[in-house]
């Protein structure tokens, strides 16, 4: 099987920029509008609330930018580890 | 053992003086470097790394500096750790990334034999299936080599192939992350047009690479 070329998409990432492709918006949120709703969207999901109903636009944000994304599951690795440590018979 | 404090009492204590104030920063510290820990051991292969602590002394500048824009729509730690990880993330990343450039990679010339379409497809597909993916892909490219800026082609090539993290890409170009997002973004918006002109949609297009009954 020949090596892929670096200047190119392999179909992996032409999948995934079409996915994006198709869920851009008009308009959409910056990585700081995302972080600035960050904390909220977070809290929600932790509670098993509806966050990607209540919050679409941080939902989507998060879909198109995988920098972003990262940050939210860090986020909530720490806060569930923090809740843990504070109610370990939970 | 740290006192539950209530977001008010974060607050006034954060904006106290004296030994008020050390005692909730020396607090904060100690929470925000914790929860880091938690949230980025396997990436840095433990909870103590010496960039944690830097990340949280930025993080802590941040924070009281910003201190009037919390809401208090979440609790006061929720809202400092977000600003914690953002911090940490960003100075990873930078180290991660100090020593690769931008490539400048330029979508080859649609009309050349530069592909190998053996290679490319996914390789389990059937040859029909194959040859659909291949057409799919050759649009695809020739979108981005002929419906983008340069600016943005060089973007979204780092992003998607190199796999470079926003605020390296925008620091390469001489740019912010948000600035970097909108060209992304406006890039996609191009993309979104370009196929609707041809009267393509994207979902149609994407169905090629995920209809069921792929491979043996």
């Amino acid at each position: 099987m020949g090596e892929r070329k670096p200047n190119i998409l392999g179909p992996r990432q032409i999948e995934q920029l079409l996915d994006k492709v198709a869920r851009t918006l008009p308009q959409e949120l910056t990585c700081d509008e995302c972080l600035a709703e960050l904390d909220r969207f977070a809290e929600m999901t932790l509670l098993g609330q509806p966050a990607e109903k209540a919050m679409p636009l941080v939902a989507q944000h998060l879909a198109m930018c995988r920098d972003c994304r990262e940050e939210f599951e860090a986020l909530l690795r720490a806060l569930r580890a923090m809740q843990a440590e504070e109610a370990p018979d939970a | 053992m740290a006192l539950k404090r209530s977001n008010e009492a974060w607050l006034a204590a954060l904006r106290a003086s004296g030994p008020e104030r050390a005692a909730a920063l020396d607090e904060l510290r100690a929470q925000l470097l914790r929860g880091l820990g938690y949230a980025l051991r396997d990436r840095l292969g433990s909870a103590n790394h010496p960039l944690l602590e830097d990340a949280v002394q930025e993080a802590l500048l941040k924070i009281l500096a910003h201190l009037d824009t919390f809401q208090g729509r979440s609790h006061f730690l929720t809202w400092a750790q977000k600003i914690a990880v953002r911090e940490a993330l960003t100075m990873l990343r930078r180290k991660a990334w100090q020593d690769v450039a931008l490539e400048d990679l330029q979508p080859p010339e649609t009309d050349s034999n530069d592909w190998t379409p053996r290679a490319l497809a996914a390789p389990h597909a059937h040859p029909e299936r194959r040859a659909e993916q291949n057409e799919v892909m050759a649009l695809v490219m020739r979108l981005i080599q002929e419906a983008l800026t340069p600016r943005q082609r060089r973007a979204l090539m780092a992003v998607a192939v190199q796999g470079m993290p926003l605020a390296e890409v925008a620091r390469r170009m001489n740019t912010n992350r948000n600035a970097l997002y909108k060209l992304l973004h406006d890039a996609r918006r191009r993309l979104k047009a370009a196929l609707e002109a041809q009267g393509l949609s994207p979902e149609d297009l994407l169905a090629v690479f995920q209809e069921a009954g792929e491979g043996d």
